[in-house]
């Protein structure tokens, strides 16, 4: 499970260099993110823009994620896919994370 | 005279019941659907619901057991795409289907859930789910509409 991280000024933006998160991964990508945000404090831009599969095994990894920083550290998402939009607009996800279209728009958006 | 035009042969796969074979056979059946005119979206749903039902036989139908094969078998009809999932495992409780309730949201955050989405998104991107027991195999049978339909063989 391959993800990367950059500080974008206040933001953690942690990038998901993998074409598909499910249930064959879910466990490493609960383990990577636990390693890569337990290092920060930022709120934190997981950016999916590669991603263009996750099935519901992917997605409770994301929401495991992201309840495992806790709910004092906001974790937004970004760049996500039709068919991974798809998943979170179905059950209703898209109502629980702040999605943006790109990193550049989350950025812009928390400057303002 | 009128000559039928020649549908697509059947795509089937058979392989051992784990999560990365199963990975594997989902991409090698939607490599070969994908060469067929069926679109991103229809694409997109049919991988989806063949990932929820294979992990659920995985993690379920077969769990504990030390090794089981699945077979998945795409039959092409006019406007339609038939998939048939069968496997040797445990049968579901009462030999039916979930309800398919998706997992609530209006949680506490804490609360989230990080599971019981798999049934609740099988029924609702399909047009229909039948399962039987016969003898000691499951078999799911799930019908997809495609909007396009398939285009005849025209290489045979």
């Amino acid at each position: 499970m391959n993800l990367t991280t950059t500080q974008s000024g206040e933001i953690q933006v942690i990038t998901v260099n993998e074409a598909r998160i499910d249930a064959s991964v879910a466990i490493q990508f609960k383990d990577a993110m636990r390693s890569i945000s337990d290092e920060g404090t930022s709120r934190i831009l997981l950016d999916l823009s590669q991603v263009d599969f996750i099935d519901s095994s992917g997605l409770g990894a994301i929401v495991a994620a992201m309840k495992h920083i806790g709910s004092a550290r906001k974790m937004d998402l970004s760049g996500l896919t039709p068919n991974v939009d798809k998943v979170f607009r179905l059950t209703r996800m898209d109502t629980i994370f702040g999605i943006h279209p790109s990193i550049e728009h989350a950025v812009a958006q928390s400057a303002g | 005279m009128t000559i039928e035009p020649k549908l697509h042969p059947p795509i089937e796969v058979s392989f051992a019941a784990d999560e990365t074979a199963a990975r594997g056979a989902i991409l090698k059946i939607m490599q070969a659907l994908n060469a067929r005119a069926i679109s991103p979206d229809e694409s997109g749903r049919v991988e989806l619901v063949m990932a929820e039902v294979i992990n659920n036989v995985v993690e379920h139908a077969y769990a504990g057991k030390l090794q089981g094969q699945i077979t998945i078998r795409c039959t092409h009809r006019p406007g339609a795409l038939d998939v048939q999932i069968t496997d040797q495992g445990r049968p579901f409780p009462d030999i039916q289907l979930p309800d398919g309730v998706c997992a609530s949201v209006d949680t506490d955050f804490d609360d989230l859930p990080e599971g019981g989405f798999g049934w609740f998104l099988i029924f609702q991107l399909t047009e229909g789910v039948q399962y039987t027991r016969d003898q000691d195999t499951n078999k799911l049978d799930i019908k997809f509409d495609l909007a396009q339909g398939a285009p005849p063989d025209q290489t045979a």
